[in-house]
């Protein structure tokens, strides 16, 4: 009997066709398809901030309703679901793009490894289902269901989002740390299709997204009611629904740099070549110096602040750790290292920043019981959306990028893995114009929101006492 | 034996993607020819109401093929993906800007916006099924190699056989969905909604049994094989258990008989799905690969089937909830005309 990955080398050999590796690649192509990919992957990963925390957000404001009878946490939690919806949807569709996408970019790399990892996809097929169906239930039961029972409807959507997490992350970790195969004669044997469920990588990478998505969503929800603080809206409503997300992601951004240093750790032992790349070492060192700013250039960065020894601590706990350079692999397979770098180093500035913004909200909390009161605060809360929302971005270049020339961990390159089709490049073209489509008629939905929002309460209530 | 397991799974996929996604499409399809926004607007609120709390759910069935196909059966993924990329593609955007639209015109201001995300909407929806549905009769038609894009990027969809599967597609969703609607009108009681869902079913009906028995000609012509399968044996029997169910469907609604129409109506789709997987047994990619031979290990088979029965333990239970309280109208919104007078 001929095996899948056998059938597959067979044709490649036959058509000549195939990528397969040591055959020369056409670079356009595949630099076509990588930006395709992870366009689409940028679009997705924001609303998926959305789809992972926006139900633990509602849920936990109608909670603090039925708790309270306050009725300012039913109208939030009401208006806020309807938001969530459409970011449901959208987030939805766009997570469809990727699918495809790994079959029209990636043909060799499905074809070899997708009975590896695919149960994993199988799994967040049905966490997908749940949610699909406790959204549609929770958001259209509003005033339909008794109370109570609402809420519960709530749950399974929040056990949804966060396991869809848990599944595709599983999936990217492997592709970091690949096990759970063998490769023999070119060909992948022994597959156990549980072990990705199990990889020990998935762990930090899925609390690390976890406490980015509570941040990139938090404070963005933040920012929107900041602004209305700012042009002077103080009612109870505003600070109230600034308040509750913000106070979200202010837990999750200092508890981030304990995270940010565990993963780090983790990639300094399975990857240390992207950890190599993200500091710009190229030399295997004893005692490496972390290198703040800068620019890689001729095997060193130049024009950075050195501080001794503080790689090794950071990566290994220990001033005299060595820890391996770029040197210890062929040029052909290190990563180009000024973007990770670069990239790693905004991810880094901007965690500490915001768990110094934290750090000031949650002060103020505990000392005064009340929020901020200076204008500079709100200012930087309408920045820290959208600077999370960069650093996620970042993290994911650190991690994807990182990893080149490898599509999986050591052992198939990124260019053996691609598409032979002609005509990628228009398909991204087209691609690119759509979601700007999209992106222009995500923010005017979420103004129209804002918008009837304000005038709903200018109408029921009239203006509050600050 | 696994991989006939694995194969089930996937027939089950597209079947119920057929009929749950197939009628969304089809409801997009009604609000294209529901007329002028004043004259539309009644229909266009059935459908938004009829479709707002479902459609997420029903999409994700299209998922679901998709990542049983891949961990299942990942040479002919790859091999279909990169040759049928174009077709693929094409839809996958109808996907996007759909899915998009119909959130967006709930939350739209004017009458204008309305109809911009409206017609967006629509035309998609006729978009995605006939060129998911080429992609089928590619396939079917035995029309993609095994291989990364070792297949013609363009004659692989554009053919014959793709040509009437697409249409095909695009009329039983239009049948279902008229169906659907008209069952959803009479709970709501709008009766004249009632009389025009009704005509539509009927006519819709009609035309999808026309394109079914005269696509027959075609496939006679263009994919002998699959002609061949249907015209015996396993496949003869889907074929007029199709038949069957399809004119039982019609009789049904014409004596307004529409709870019945529906689970009937969806078996007539149900059985085509059937009846192709049965025609071409037992290959996967007609005339490259086998199942046998597209088949993952066999611990990977299993453990798809173990994730499927754990996944369907949860699944069935919240999808039965989710469709009794839809059919009980707990969920629904309340009734507006999508039109003109809808301005807030
Ligand atoms: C709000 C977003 C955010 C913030 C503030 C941080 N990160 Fe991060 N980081 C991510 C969002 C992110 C991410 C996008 O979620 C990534 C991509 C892959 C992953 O698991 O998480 C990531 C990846 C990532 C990686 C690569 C992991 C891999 O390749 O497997 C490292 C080493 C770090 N992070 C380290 C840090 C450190 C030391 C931070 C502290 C200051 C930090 N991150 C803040
Ligand atoms: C968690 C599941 C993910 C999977 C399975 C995945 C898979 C892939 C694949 C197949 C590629 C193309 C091959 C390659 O270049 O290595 C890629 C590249 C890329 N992905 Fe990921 N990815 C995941 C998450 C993300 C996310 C969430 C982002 C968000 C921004 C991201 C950013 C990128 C980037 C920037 C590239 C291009 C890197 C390059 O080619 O230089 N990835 N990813
Ligand atoms: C870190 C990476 C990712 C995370 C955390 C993530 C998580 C999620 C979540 C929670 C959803 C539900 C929709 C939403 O809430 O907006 C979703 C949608 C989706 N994602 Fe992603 N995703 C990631 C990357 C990917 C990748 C690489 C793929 C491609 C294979 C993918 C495929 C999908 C699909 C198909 C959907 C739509 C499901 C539906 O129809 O409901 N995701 N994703």
């Amino acid at each position: 009997m001929i095996g899948p990955s056998q059938a597959f080398a067979l044709v490649d050999v036959a058509s000549g066709l195939a990528g397969t590796v040591g055959q020369p690649v056409d670079q356009p192509k595949l630099l076509g398809a990588r930006q395709m990919q992870a366009m689409s992957l940028a679009w997705h990963i924001i609303l998926v901030c959305f789809g992972v925390t926006f139900p633990g957000i509602v849920l936990f404001t109608e909670a603090l309703w039925l708790r309270t009878g306050d009725l300012v946490y039913r109208d939030l939690a009401r208006r806020w679901s309807k938001v969530m919806l459409v970011l449901f949807a959208v987030g939805a569709v766009s997570g469809t793009v990727l699918s495809f996408e790994l079959g029209i970019l990636w043909p060799e790399f499905m074809a070899r490894f997708g009975d590896v990892f695919g149960v994993a996809f199988a799994l967040e097929g049905f966490a997908f289902f749940i949610e699909a169906i406790f959204i549609a239930i929770y958001v259209y039961g509003w005033n339909r269901i008794p109370d109570r029972l609402h809420l519960l409807t709530g749950l399974p959507m929040v056990v949804a989002g966060v396991a869809g997490a848990y599944f595709v992350i599983a999936v990217n970790a492997w592709m970091n740390n690949p096990t759970g195969f063998d490769v023999v004669n070119g060909q992948v044997t022994n597959i156990d299709p549980w072990t990705t469920l199990t990889n020990t990588a998935t762990w930090p990478e899925l609390i690390h997204m976890l406490m980015a998505a509570y941040m990139v969503a938090g404070f963005l929800m933040g920012g929107v009611y900041a602004w209305a603080w700012l042009r002077g809206d103080r009612s109870r409503r505003v600070r109230v629904a600034f308040a509750v997300p913000f106070t979200l992601a202010a837990l999750a951004a200092p508890a981030q740099l304990v995270v940010g240093d565990w993963i780090a750790r983790y990639v300094a032992v399975d990857q240390p070549i992207k950890l190599a790349a993200q500091e710009g070492l190229a030399e295997t060192t004893e005692g490496a110096p972390f290198t703040i700013g800068g620019w890689y250039e001729d095997g060193e960065v130049q024009g950075g602040i050195e501080i001794p020894y503080m790689l090794s601590i950071l990566a290994f706990h220990d001033p005299d750790a060595t820890v391996e350079g770029l040197n210890a692999v062929p040029p052909e397979d290190q990563p180009p290292v000024n973007t990770v770098r670069l990239a790693f180093q905004f991810m880094v500035a901007v965690g500490t920043g915001l768990a110094l913004l934290a750090a000031w909200y949650l002060l103020a909390w505990w000392r005064k019981r009340r929020l901020p009161q200076s204008k500079w605060f709100y200012r930087a809360a309408i920045l820290a959306g959208p600077a999370a929302a960069g650093a996620l971005i970042a993290g994911w270049i650190v991690t994807e990028v990182g990893r080149q020339p490898w599509i999986v961990y050591d052992v198939m390159r990124t260019e053996s893995a691609v598409t032979q089709a002609d005509g990628v490049n228009v398909g991204f073209a087209v691609l690119a114009f759509v979601y700007a489509a999209l992106t222009v008629g995500i923010i005017y939905v979420l103004r129209r929101f804002a918008k009837r929002d304000r005038e709903a309460d200018a109408l029921t209530t009239g203006p509050e006492a600050p | 034996m696994l991989a006939e397991f694995a194969v089930a799974l996937l027939v089950v996929g597209l079947a119920a993607y057929a009929v749950l996604g197939g009628a969304d499409f089809g409801a997009g399809f009604w609000d294209l020819t529901a007329g002028s926004a004043e004259r539309g607007a009644r229909v266009r609120g059935l459908i938004e109401r009829s479709m707002g709390p479902v459609w997420e759910s029903n999409h994700v069935w299209l998922i679901f093929v998709l990542v049983v196909c891949w961990t299942t059966f990942p040479t002919a993924f790859g091999s279909i993906m990169s040759t049928l990329w174009v077709a693929l593609f094409i839809a996958l955007m109808g996907i996007v800007l759909r899915g998009s639209a119909f959130a967006f015109r709930g939350e739209s201001a004017t009458v204008s916006q309305q109809r911009f995300f409206g017609v967006i909407f629509a035309a998609s929806s006729l978009i995605v099924p006939f060129f998911l549905a080429a992609a089928i009769g590619g396939i079917a038609s035995g029309r993609v190699p095994a291989g990364n894009a070792a297949g013609d990027l363009l004659t692989s969809w554009a053919n014959p056989t793709s040509v009437l599967v697409g249409v095909l597609a695009i009329v039983t969703g239009a049948y279902l969905a008229a169906v659907y609607m008209a069952g959803d009108a009479r709970r709501g009681g709008h009766d004249d909604l009632v009389e025009r869902m009704r005509l539509r079913a009927l006519g819709a009906g009609a035309a999808a049994g026309v394109v079914a028995l005269g696509g027959f000609g075609v496939l006679r012509e263009d994919a002998r094989p699959l002609y061949d399968g249907l015209t015996e044996g396993a496949g003869l029997v889907a074929v007029i258990i199709s038949i069957v169910a399809g004119i039982a469907g019609l009789w049904l609604i014409w004596t307004r008989r529409f709870a019945l129409a529906r689970v009937v109506a969806a078996a007539a789709v149900a059985a085509v799905a059937c009846g192709w997987a049965l025609a071409q047994q037992p290959e996967f990619l007609p005339g490259a690969l086998t199942v046998e031979e597209a088949a993952a290990a066999d611990a990977t088979l299993a453990a798809v089937l173990i994730a499927f029965v754990v996944g369907v333990l949860v699944l069935a239970p919240s999808l039965v909830l989710l469709w009794r309280l839809v059919l009980r109208g707990r969920l629904d919104r309340d009734f507006r005309p999508l039109g003109p007078d809808r301005r807030r």
